[in-house]
């Protein structure tokens, strides 16, 4: 029968959920790592039993973690991330140049078809990859020639924070920066162009400039790779041609910023969104936290409450806290700052916590094991 | 032989006591001592000092013999105690909130 593996990164640690296909009764493993800062896990596609593990602290730098247990021991790999020759200077929030500096993994992406293949995304904001399961790491340096000078840090550090390869095509790939905006390659990751057109973000002297945009999030259904989904600082957009051009499909959401955005497992056009009522305000509209559905691919969207709470709700859900199983009913799971971890059996026309007290959760991720 | 004190995470990290006694060949310096710690502790290197500029990583300090040797140059003598042995080395994490 098939298991379900949902990997849970938090502000103090990871934890690792297992259950069967029901999704009734969870297992819960960890902290592993206590006390240190997991931005992100995330389990290889064609080897399940190895995962990858952002491990950080602002007084002990970065370390990967390997696991090729499936989670139940890990082991440090590489940690040295050097940009590529002269790292330049991007913008510091006022404006005022700022030399480019290693801070953290965002996100780990393992390939589509390799184990020992994986892309990290950084702050301040790069691309590296690794061919040698972690051990070492290069820069894929070509992005940040992408008008690199004028990227500025959005209020959560400048990060790369998306990663989505096609699987259609393997020299391709889309990233995602706050707040730079969103990028693609067609060469495997050497050179590489802005997709923001027809992004808007008031915040910038030119609210359509090529590159600046605060891209909070991008998902995409892997059947469907040139159709893409973003929630923007403000905005929730979508592409049907790999990014050439945005347009908005807000529709009657209650508020359009966020930060998480999801894929149906098995339908291309359903999608998911937690609104957050402002960039000022990171907590859900009216103290009720909502996740909202829409089936058409945007512009129409629908509530869904059932087992969230209603009143009194307060907490932010950050952008790689929402992620998917591929079971029938396909699994959503998302996580809080509160410390809540929410999952439904049932494409989210209801919810349950699977647990409600831990460390803020930075980022979920859930394998479909065989 | 050298004794070491690690903040209690990395301490976990390399699955070590709250005490480290290492070999160190030469002139005993705060280079020297973090060459063969993180030569004996892999899973330390980058943790304690940038692995590239060999700087102090900024919110860890190194005491010794009630004295902050956080800002000496790295290829000044330890005090003698701390060669000895009769003093550890102490590398302590900021206390910073979190």
């Amino acid at each position: 029968m098939t298991d379900i593996r949902v990997l849970v990164g938090t502000r103090k640690g990871a934890f690792v959920l297992t259950s069967d296909g029901k999704r009734e009764r969870w297992k819960v493993a960890g902290p592993h790592f206590g006390g240190w800062e997991i931005y992100h896990l995330k389990g290889s596609p064609i080897d399940p039993s190895r995962i990858y593990a952002s491990q950080s602290s602002a007084w002990f730098g970065q370390l990967i973690p390997r696991s090729d247990d499936g989670g139940k021991t890990w082991a440090p790999v590489g940690n040295r991330f050097e940009y590529e020759g002269a790292p330049g200077t991007h913008q510091w929030y006022d404006g005022t140049p700022r030399p480019w500096t290693f801070k953290r993994v965002w996100h780990l992406e393992p390939s589509l078809t390799d184990p020992d293949r994986v892309l990290a995304g950084v702050e301040d904001a790069g691309l590296f990859h690794s061919r040698d399961g972690g051990q070492t790491w290069q820069e894929l340096a070509g992005l940040r020639s992408q008008q690199g000078s004028h990227w500025q840090p959005g209020a959560g550090g400048m990060c790369l924070h998306t990663i989505l390869l096609d699987p259609a095509n393997p020299r391709r790939m889309f990233t995602a920066i706050s707040a730079a905006g969103a990028f693609r390659t067609d060469d495997g990751g050497s050179t590489w162009q802005p997709i923001n057109r027809g992004l808007r973000s008031e915040f910038m002297p030119d609210p359509t400039a090529e590159v600046g945009h605060c891209v909070h999030r991008m998902a995409m259904h892997p059947s469907r790779p040139g159709v893409l989904f973003m929630q923007k600082h403000w905005d929730v957009m979508r592409s049907d041609d790999a990014g050439q051009s945005w347009r908005e499909v807000s529709g009657n959401l209650p508020s359009d910023f966020g930060f998480a955005i999801e894929v149906h497992a098995h339908e291309p056009d359903t999608i998911y969104v937690a609104p957050i009522k402002s960039d000022t305000e990171h907590y859900p509209p009216e103290g009720k936290l909502r996740v909202y559905r829409s089936r058409t691919g945007g512009h129409e969207w629908e509530a869904l409450i059932k087992g969230l709470p209603q009143r009194y709700c307060y907490v932010n859900v950050l952008r790689d806290a929402m992620a998917v199983d591929s079971l029938d009913p396909c699994g959503v799971y998302f996580g809080t700052t509160g410390g809540q971890l929410y999952a439904s059996a049932d494409a989210g026309d209801s919810w349950r916590a699977i647990l409600r007290d831990l460390p803020a959760v930075l980022s979920i991720e859930v394998q479909t094991l065989p | 032989m050298i004794r070491i004190v690690l903040p209690s995470l990395l301490r976990a990290l390399a699955r070590v006591g709250p005490e480290i006694e290492l070999a160190v060949d030469g002139p005993v310096t705060l280079s020297s001592v973090l060459d063969s710690l993180e030569a004996r502790y892999p899973m330390l290197r980058g943790t304690i000092r940038d692995q590239a500029t060999r700087q102090r990583r900024p919110l860890i300090r190194f005491f010794a013999c009630a004295e902050d040797l956080s800002r000496e140059p790295p290829d000044a003598p330890l005090p003698d105690a701390v060669a000895k042995g009769t003093e550890p080395l102490l590398i302590v994490a900021a206390i910073a909130g979190g």
